[in-house]
């Protein structure tokens, strides 16, 4: 029994965190965010040379074949560096295409999302809070799928979407490529401008199916769902580092604001939630790969905690920061952007625990 | 990372299980008669039992190394290398099987540790081995009514007079004073030094001359805790833990015994899924409470924070076996598992509704009200051993690194 990293994945953990601290300014985030796509091929390569984009990839497909630990560490390195990207829709189409019984698919797909060379993003939700995969609105006949995918991660600019619906043998996963017959992007303004996301319509257009049955569907929603929490945790706490620092330099009535109790409380408070957390995401994702019958109850669970600490720990941060906190030049609120996608992708908090409320058969 | 239940394990828990039939039958468990159900003894069951079949059934637990296992066996314990696997498995099998368990109170979970890291060896040898049966009863002479959160500024002291300490002053918010056999203190015994260098560890035997209790009652109704006044009490001149001077500092290494006590995620576990149980038996409005829209949110909301608390914990254990520095994890359990043990109790006054107000007792009350007294004790838990908002000094300072504010 051992509840922590291992080398490996502590290793994994630092230098990611020091590639994002070096290659992720400011400067450079505010670049791709302002971008038309808010895609940066350069910085996708560089995540792929680090292997990030095929941690889930099994090695036999050119990834390095580690679990959803390990992906969610990455999650939360990027979190913590606001990295713009598709790291999340990508490594959703990963799981879902590595869990997949059509080898033919695997070989053209996963060593090309290991390497960087092709851009994967994954289509669930269908508006109006819908990420239900028994009640998928998009069908498929003669291999061709139609259907609306009103959230789209990258949808625009990716090589191919693994997009949930169903056929007459009810729900499933088929891929779609760039550049089908039939498929309309509509890019869409969202506050996270570092998290992209288009609608795709798709009105007969050519799809090879991947996986049968909910089942496989679920799985990628849930790994979704821990990525989520992991990002959300990274966030929340390179926030709360932002404040703390701040808190020592700035001075106002003599003395560093952080020597406040009003102030130190405060941090503490957020320090004493943050903290405990991440343990609990941890567990998520190692539920994910080893315990099963906990894994979707847990994801739920991790996605709906994360989410709302990040939200409290990101406005408490601006407000902390006072003026400064509020202007657009300050990097802050590009977390709190970002805490505000990750509350609303993949469906709310509410939503998930009244799912973990019927899951625990309540 | 590595929680699986290997075959091992398993082998393990069948092993415990069967220790537990052996040991511990129904008619020991039907020996004693079982306490008030509003009490603290019936919150914790079996587990916190002394009688003589408790005692016979402990010695054989720690003989096998279920319990006590980061005490040497030379001073009665387990002594078993830290697995936090196998010491959840004991704790689950044991609370399954309600029986008597390593016991919580100040003496074995704080005190005993303390006399390991800081005591002399003949105070370990005298003290604990009966410390963690139950035999010595502890309490702690710390808070003073002049001495809360600045705990340093105590004032009762100690003046040797030949070979004894004489000891003058008044410690309060004293829990268990009455039934206590020894009382570990701290006292001023160099009047002129800087305050945290003019204190002393102390062990007073509680039967001495001069030392009188008188019972505190608290909010909840009951007087578990107390006053206790010192007038020239004598105690041999040996009675001290470590250094004469250094009391601050070993008083440190038994108030992280005391956060680690307090900040164990058990009592919020045990409340929350007694919660789930009452939820789904009582009706409001004519539906059960579980079937509320709301308080199925609050009660996943609620045990979000739970589970952080109890995989912080393992993460901590695992920690501590690897020998490596947990950081900030280690030093926000206290106030984080106390926040959320009133705030599990609060979401169960709701849920009984209007019955809520009912008194502890009253027939009508859900889970005879047992929730309403859980609800105002855990303020204990959130005042003991530092109240909320020292907590939040020790972590914005010592974890976030922030300046200490105007202290003297």
């Amino acid at each position: 029994m051992d509840f922590g990293l291992s080398e490996e994945q502590t290793l994994l953990q630092d230098t990611i965190r020091r590639w994002v601290d070096g290659e992720c300014t400011s400067t450079r985030i505010r670049t791709v965010m302002e971008s038309p796509t808010g895609h940066d091929p350069d910085l996708w390569r560089g995540l792929a040379e680090l292997g990030v984009t095929g941690l889930v990839v099994p090695a036999e497909h050119g990834g390095t074949g580690l679990e959803l630990l390990d992906a969610a560490l990455a999650a939360a390195a990027l979190g913590w560096g606001c990295v713009p990207g598709p790291f999340l829709g990508s490594t959703m189409a990963a799981v879902a295409l590595a869990a997949s019984d059509h080898p033919d698919e695997q070989a053209t797909w996963l060593p090309a999302i290991a390497s960087g060379d092709a851009l994967v993003t994954f289509a669930l939700g269908e508006g109006l809070g819908q990420w239900d995969a028994a009640k998928l609105g998009a069908t498929v006949t003669d291999r061709r799928i139609t259907g609306e995918k009103p959230l789209v991660p990258y949808g625009d600019v990716a090589d191919a979407i693994v997009v949930a619906a169903r056929d007459e043998d009810g729900p499933g996963l088929w891929i779609v490529e760039r550049g089908s017959a039939g498929i309309t992007h509509t890019p869409l303004k969202v506050f996270d401008m570092t998290r992209r996301v288009s609608m795709a319509t798709f009105d007969g257009t050519r799809a090879v199916k991947i996986a049968s049955g909910r089942a496989a569907i679920d799985r990628a929603r849930d790994a979704g769902l821990v990525l989520v929490a992991a990002d959300a945790f990274g966030g929340a706490a390179r926030c709360l580092d932002m404040t703390a620092k701040y808190s020592l330099t700035r001075e106002q009535f003599g003395q560093p604001i952080g020597a406040f109790q009003g102030v130190k409380h405060q941090l503490a408070d957020l320090a004493c939630d943050l903290e405990p957390s991440r343990a609990l995401w941890w567990y998520a994702a190692h539920a994910f790969d080893h315990l099963q019958d906990r894994s979707e109850r847990h994801a739920a669970i991790a996605k709906a905690h994360m989410t709302d600490l990040y939200d409290r720990v990101t406005r408490y941060a601006i407000e902390l920061h006072g003026g400064i906190g509020f202007t657009w030049e300050f990097d802050l609120h590009l977390w709190f952007r970002r805490a505000l996608f990750d509350r609303a992708f993949l469906g709310e908090a509410s939503w998930h625990r009244e799912r973990a409320a019927a899951l625990a058969g309540w | 990372m590595n929680l699986s239940y290997s075959a091992e394990y398993e082998q393990f828990r069948r092993e415990v299980r069967a220790f537990l039939e052996q040991h511990w039958t129904a008619e020991d468990k039907a020996a004693v008669p079982p306490p008030d159900p509003g009490s603290v003894s019936a919150a914790l069951g079996g587990s916190n039992r002394v009688d003589e079949r408790a005692t016979t059934f402990r010695l054989k637990a720690i003989e096998r190394g279920y319990l006590y296992r980061h005490i040497p066996k030379r001073y009665g314990g387990g002594e078993q290398a830290p697995d936090a696997l196998r010491a959840t498995i004991i704790s689950e099998e044991f609370r399954r099987h309600d029986a008597p368990f390593e016991i919580m109170n100040q003496g074995a979970a704080m005190l005993a540790p303390t006399l390991i890291e800081k005591g002399s060896e003949a105070q370990r040898q005298r003290f604990v081995r009966d410390t963690l049966l139950g035999k010595i009863v502890w309490c702690q002479g710390y808070s003073e009514p002049g001495a809360g959160s600045d705990l340093a500024s105590l004032r009762t002291k100690a003046e040797l007079d030949g070979d004894h300490w004489v000891v003058n002053g008044q410690k309060t918010w004293t829990s268990n004073a009455q039934e206590a056999n020894w009382m570990f203190a701290l006292v001023r015994t160099e009047p002129d030094a800087p305050k945290h260098d003019g204190i002393t560890y102390m062990l007073i035997d509680m039967r001495s001359p001069g030392i009188e209790v008188r019972p505190l009652r608290q909010m909840t109704g009951e007087a578990d805790f107390n006053e206790v006044f010192l007038e020239n009490v004598r105690v041999p001149r040996d009675s001290i833990v470590g250094e004469r001077g250094r009391g601050w500092q070993v008083s440190r290494s038994t108030l992280k015994h005391e956060r680690a006590l307090i900040g164990s995620p058990t009592f919020a576990r045990r409340t929350f899924d007694g919660i789930v149980m009452m939820a789904q038996a009582i009706e409001i409005r004519g539906h059960r409470a579980i079937d509320d829209p709301v308080f199925r949110n609050r009660l996943v909301e609620i045990e979000g924070r739970l589970l952080a608390a109890e995989y912080n914990s393992l993460r901590l254990l695992t920690a501590s076996a690897r020998g490596e520095d947990p950081g900030l994890a280690a030093l926000v359990p206290k106030l984080h598992s106390s926040t959320l043990a009133y705030d599990v109790a609060r979401l169960a006054m709701d849920m009984m509704s209007d019955r809520g107000c009912l008194y502890p007792g009253e027939p009508n009350a859900p889970a005879m009200g047992l929730f309403g007294r859980a609800y105002m004790w855990y303020f204990g838990m959130a005042i003991g051993g530092g109240a909320p908002n020292i907590q939040r000094n020790v972590i914005g300072e010592r974890g976030l690194g922030l300046p200490r504010d105007a202290r003297r």
